[in-house]
């Protein structure tokens, strides 16, 4: 069996080469997906919430990472009072990334005082196959709306 | 013994319950992810004063009550649903 290129195995190990690169290329390049639900505090105007978002995509886009999906649930009422407020912007992101990139994330929303509450997952496979469906009834449901 | 049992005579007809057996929802409807951004779904596993529900009173299977119990804390911790309350629903 010859060595094939990319492959850094010593040569002469008798290894299936191609059971190697099928588990390099795993390591290499799946990123795990995980989805993160934060909220902010309400005093913030719309501008200064958009501003807030787009810097925690940055942290993710800057680190290899990649956004699957967000969605913003505008202001909700909390369940019980978080800081003494009573309501709070909730707005969840999907996104593809390496697992060091979660703590640096949560670094920065732990630094950051306009976050209140935040809960990031890594989802499992039937986690992502469920927001996939939730997304596709969204997407349909939407459709006929504007129909 | 046995004989004597069967003699007792009641006032009232005994009413006999049929009990209707329960049955884990996520296994008959095959849903394998529980969502814990979804408060109105989870609230049906909790009482009153928003406390988890028993396995023996909903009848889900030990493995989903896991999964319900983690999506609950979750849900908690979101502020989506209360640690302690009154009149849940």
């Amino acid at each position: 069996m010859k060595e094939k290129g990319g492959s850094f195995l010593p040569r002469n190990q008798k290894v299936s080469t191609f059971a190697v690169d099928f588990l390099l290329t795993k390591y290499l390049f799946m990123l795990n997906q995980y989805e993160t639900v934060f909220i902010a505090t309400p005093v913030l105007s719309e501008s200064q919430m958009k501003e807030a978002v787009s810097k925690f995509k940055k942290v993710i886009t800057n680190n290899k990472g990649e956004i699957v999906y967000e969605e913003d649930w505008g202001l909700k009422k909390l369940a019980y009072p978080i800081q003494k407020k009573s309501t709070g912007f909730y707005h969840l992101i999907e996104f593809k990334a390496e697992p060091d990139t979660i703590a640096l994330l949560e670094t920065e929303f732990r630094r950051d005082e306009r976050i209140l509450r935040f809960l990031t997952m890594k989802m499992e496979k039937y986690a992502v196959v469920y927001a996939e469906k939730k997304r596709a009834r969204k997407a349909a449901d939407q459709k006929k709306e504007a129909v | 013994m046995a004989q004597d049992n069967s003699e007792i005579r009641y006032l009232t007809p005994p009413t006999v319950e049929v009990k209707k057996k329960k049955y884990c929802r996520f296994l008959k409807n095959r849903i394998k992810y529980i969502d814990y951004k979804d408060p109105e779904f989870l609230k049906k596993f909790l009482n009153e004063q928003g406390k988890i529900l028993p396995r023996r009173l909903t009848g889900t299977s030990l493995k989903f009550q896991r999964k319900v119990s983690v999506a609950i804390k979750r849900a908690r911790h979101l502020a989506l649903l209360p640690y302690v309350t009154d009149m849940l629903k």
